[in-house]
Order: C-alpha cells, then structure tokens, then sequence
C-alpha cells in the first residue's frame, strides 16, 4: 500500500496548511500518523489518491512522497497484534514505525513500516495474517 | 609604559626613512625570490628600481587570500623551506587553508610586536597572564605566547575549552592578565560571577582580539570585571596577533609600523585614500622573511590617523573595525566564508541545497545554526534517516570549517532568497 508522507516544520499552521490543500485538491484521508522532533514533524497519510495529494503539496512547495508501507488486516482477539509482531521479529525484521489504520470495514488493521517489505509480508502471511490493498479501502 | 621607546616614539621623518629603507630591501627580495611577485610585478610593468620610498608603495601590485589559496601551501614564500621554523594556518574561502610560515626572525619580531602591545595594556615582568586563545593552527594561542614570555610574565598557556578549570586557576593562581576574544571574557566574567569569585579574582587587564567588538563592549568589560581591556589586532597571513594595539588612551590602535606598512584604499576602485578616510586596510610586509606580502588585502574596513598620540607614541593609528568588505565571518574567533559551508554541502550532496547560515550570541558564545532545506532528493519519511542527515551534514561542516554546528532541517522554498548573489547570512549578533 502507498502512503503520503510529508515534512513539516514544528511551528504553528503547517500541519493545518497541509491539510487545507489536501481539502481543497478533494482528498480523503483514511489515516493518518504523526512523528514529532523538537525541530520538525513528519505527516504520513494514508489517502484515497496518493498521487494526486503529493502532486497538490508539492505545487504549494511542501516535500512530500509516497513510499510503501504495509496493512495487515488485525482479528478482534486479544494478542493478535503481538502475534503479527512476533512473526515480524522473529524473521529479524525491524519495525520502523506503526499506527492504526481506519478501515470503513468490521475489521481493525494496523500499517507497518518494516525494514524489509518483502521479507515481513511473508512471515506475516506464513503466519496467517491478511493485508489491505491501496483498492481496498476507498 | 613603552616597550620599545625608540621605535615607538620616533619622529614621522625617521619612520618614514627607515620604512622606505626597509620597503626597497623588501621589494628586491621578493621580486628575486617569489616567481609569484616577479610575475605579477613584471605584469604591472614595475620593477624592484622603480620603488624608491613609501611614497612608490601604490605602484605595487596588490595581494589577496586568493593568491596564498592559489600558491598552496608554500608558494609564497620567499625562503628556503630550511629556513622556515614554524608554520600556522587558517581558513580559506575554499576548502584549502591558508598556510603562513616564520622564520626564527620572523618569530622574534613577531614577540616583539606582541610584546609592544602587552606593554600598552600594561602587562609585563611579574605578571600571571592565562592564555585563553586556541593553540594550535591557529595564530592567536602562540603568538600570546611567545610574547608574553618576552615581557617577562609568567604565561599559563590556558588556551580554550575549559572554562570551570579557567576561572580555578584564575582564582588559585591570583592571575592578573587574561588575552582571549572579547566574547569569552564576557562569558568568563558571566562564570565568575554565578561562582561568586568576582570579588576575589586579582585580575587587572586583558588583551582581547580575534574577532570584531564594540567599544560598548569594551567597556562593559571593563566595568564588570574592574580591569583595563585592550584591543588587540593582527591576522595570521601578515603575522598574527600584535600587528596592532590600543594604549590605555583607547584611540585607535598603533601599528607597528616599523614592520607593517599600512594604507587604506577604496575596495570598490581600489585607489588609495587619505588619512582618516574610511576604506579597506592594506599591509606591506617591511621585515617579513618567510612570508613578505606586498599590499596584502586585510578586507577589514577601518580608517587611518596620523596624529600623535596622548601617549607619546607616534605610530599610525587605525580606527575600530566598521566591518569588511567581503563576506567572511568571525564565529568564535575562527574565520568562516559561508563558500566554505557551500563547498561542504556541495561535497556531500553533488548539488548545493539551498541554505541559510544564522549567526548569534547566547551568553556571550557565538552560535552557529545551518539551516538546510529538505529536497525531494533528501527525502525520507522516517525521522531516523532525517537525523542521520542532519548529523552528516553537520559532520561535514564542522570538517571544513573546524567548528560546531546545528544543523537544522526546514522545509522547502522557506529560506529567503534574493535577486542576483544570494545571500546566505543572517547574523544577530548586534555588534556595530
């Protein structure tokens, strides 16, 4: 799945002018996450159209890109995400970031941003998991 | 007190026939051996027998820190490598230093100047003198140094970094003579204060130089520290600290001209002004073995007086700085060409970024922040990757320019830019 991630200076309205032309360019946001430094945060969404958002922030000068990332659909049990953890660490995969995904379904999910894409969607599918798609959520 | 009476307070007839004398000896060294000068002399069409006298010194061509880059590392100099004792070196506007060597004369005459200018801020035998320059490259620690030794003080050879162990030593020692920046003592006397040592510390004057300061400043030094502060000049291509001086009368500062021929020009048609005139400085080596210079370029904006001096001295007297006349920066008195920062980011990313350096003072340090904007190219979306390239850039930076820095990401198309040459500087400190 492809996420926008944009970089924002820690100062007041950036995150709100970000948002502004993602309204205006008619984007909808399904997710989303924030990462904070004292100096600089960095905005990562997940959207109906990724293309279509980046091209919008970049017109209005803010650095924004796609990058992958994976959603791993999460059963409604207790322990389910340590599981899916589990069978990501114990292939020697690092997480680099995570947050919940909004899915308009029954089912949670969260995104996962491993060191290695490839090698964590196969232990995550060795190990039963399922994944959304970019067509799945919009 | 006067150092050297006999040079100090000779009459302006015989200064100017001992400098002319010196001036001739110099030009027909250079012009033997410096291909350099030759070359440059031949170009001009002058030759050694055209100067005659100081008053010839405007047909000579001019020298810039460009040249010694160009001539790197020892190209300009006018000895044997045999005969040369020490070398130091500081910044270019690129990324090649300045190399500047001494013969052991020169290193005399060097100790002497400084020790001229210990005098007029009245240190001499029996004093405890802590110098807190850099030693090192870097011309301020050991040109103190020597000089101190010259007067006779006893020299404890601090330089910079430690200032807890600084203000100690200062107390337990009854030091009574400080050379540093002006910067740093007013960071020290901030240290002595919060220790409560303000009143027991025995201290009475301070040399300071190495960067540009107020004569506000002078005298807030003055004032909370209760000592007598001294304004002390030089660079290290025409020597090093002691080219020039201010006595305890604090009106400009005296040249020792019987070594350093000064003169001022118009940077813009580079024609030579009148006395008093505001304009850029420029020296002509009269003694310099290693490294003479003919009309060296110092950049420094100031003006020139002739008159006498309440002290009886009758050396030249140039004016506190106004600025200079290139973009170069003095950040904790060490010399900063924002090309150098450019050519860092260069090195380090293949094309340059757009950046902007900021400049201030928090409690009394200079600070240096490079703010980098974040390209397409530099681009990640984890923060961990940011920081590393935040670090790398500031690693590289503080390689080329031999000082911290704060690296700073921002957005991009957020730092200003400018129609024609950029400008890459923002500097707070408020000085003049």
């Amino acid at each position: 799945m492809k996420q926008l991630s944009v970089f924002l200076e820690n100062r007041e309205g950036r995150l709100e002018e970000a948002l502004r032309i993602l309204k205006e360019e008619g984007i909808n946001i399904i997710s989303m996450s924030v990462a904070d430094t004292a100096e600089y945060g960095m905005l990562r969404l997940i959207v109906n159209d990724v293309e279509k958002g980046k091209n919008a922030l970049q017109k209005e000068g803010f650095s924004a890109h796609l990058s992958d990332v994976i959603a791993v659909k999460m059963p409604h049990v207790v322990g389910s995400l340590h599981d899916a953890l589990s069978a990501v660490s114990k292939a020697n995969i690092n997480v680099e970031y995570l947050y919940a995904l909004c899915t308009r379904t029954d089912e949670a999910a969260i995104v996962i941003k491993p060191s290695d894409t490839e090698g964590a969607v196969k232990a995550l599918k060795d190990a039963g998991f399922g994944f959304f798609t970019d067509g799945d959520l919009f | 007190m006067i150092w050297n009476e006999a040079k100090e307070c000779m009459s302006r007839d015989e200064l100017m026939h001992l400098q002319s004398k010196r001036l001739v000896k110099q030009v027909e060294r250079v012009y033997h051996n410096v291909e350099f000068y030759r070359k440059k002399m031949q170009s001009a069409g002058v030759e050694p027998g055209d100067i005659k006298g100081v008053e010839d010194v405007y047909k000579l061509p001019y020298t810039t820190k460009d040249d010694l880059r160009d001539t790197y590392p020892f190209g300009l100099f006018a000895t044997p490598m045999s005969e040369i004792v020490r070398v130091h070196a500081s910044s270019g506007t690129t990324g090649k230093a300045t190399v500047v060597g001494y013969t052991r004369r020169d290193i005399e005459i060097w100790q002497e100047c400084v020790a001229r200018a210990l005098t007029m801020a009245g240190v001499g035998k029996g004093d405890i003198i802590q110098v807190a320059y850099g030693y090192g490259l870097f011309t301020g620690g050991l040109g103190a140094h020597y000089g101190a030794e010259y007067v006779g003080a006893t020299v404890v050879p601090q330089s910079t970094g430690n200032t807890k162990k600084l203000i100690t030593m200062m107390n337990d020692f009854g030091t009574t003579a400080i050379a540093c920046t002006p910067s740093y003592l007013l960071h020290i006397a901030e240290t002595l204060e919060n220790e409560g040592l303000l009143g027991s510390i025995k201290l009475k004057s301070a040399i300071c130089g190495a960067e540009p300061w107020t004569e506000a400043m002078r005298l807030q030094i003055e004032e909370k520290l209760q000592i007598k502060a001294h304004d002390i000049y030089g660079l290290s291509e025409v020597m090093g600290p002691g080219v020039a001086c201010d006595c305890e009368f604090h009106q400009g500062l005296h040249v020792a001209e019987d070594h350093f021929l000064p003169e001022i020009i118009d940077p813009e048609t580079l024609d030579p002004l009148d006395a008093n005139q505001p304009g850029e400085l420029v020296f002509t080596t009269l003694t310099k073995e290693g490294l003479p210079l003919l009309r060296y370029r110092t950049k420094d904006l100031t003006s020139i007086s002739y008159d006498k001096c309440d002290c009886g001295r009758t050396s030249a007297r140039i004016s506190r700085f106004k600025g200079r006349s290139d973009d170069m920066l003095i950040i904790r008195g060490v010399n900063v060409f924002p090309s150098q920062i450019e050519a860092a980011l260069l090195e380090m990313s293949g094309t340059t970024p757009h950046y902007m350096m900021i400049v201030d003072r928090v409690n009394n340090l200079d600070t240096l922040e490079v703010q980098v904007e974040v390209e397409e190219r530099f681009f990640s979306d984890q923060i961990k990757e940011l920081e590393n390239l935040s670090k790398q850039i500031a690693r590289t930076i503080q390689m080329a320019i031999g000082l911290a820095v704060k690296v700073k990401l921002v957005e991009p198309k957020t730092l200003e830019r400018f129609e024609g040459k950029s400008k890459h500087v923002i500097d707070n400190r408020k000085l003049v």
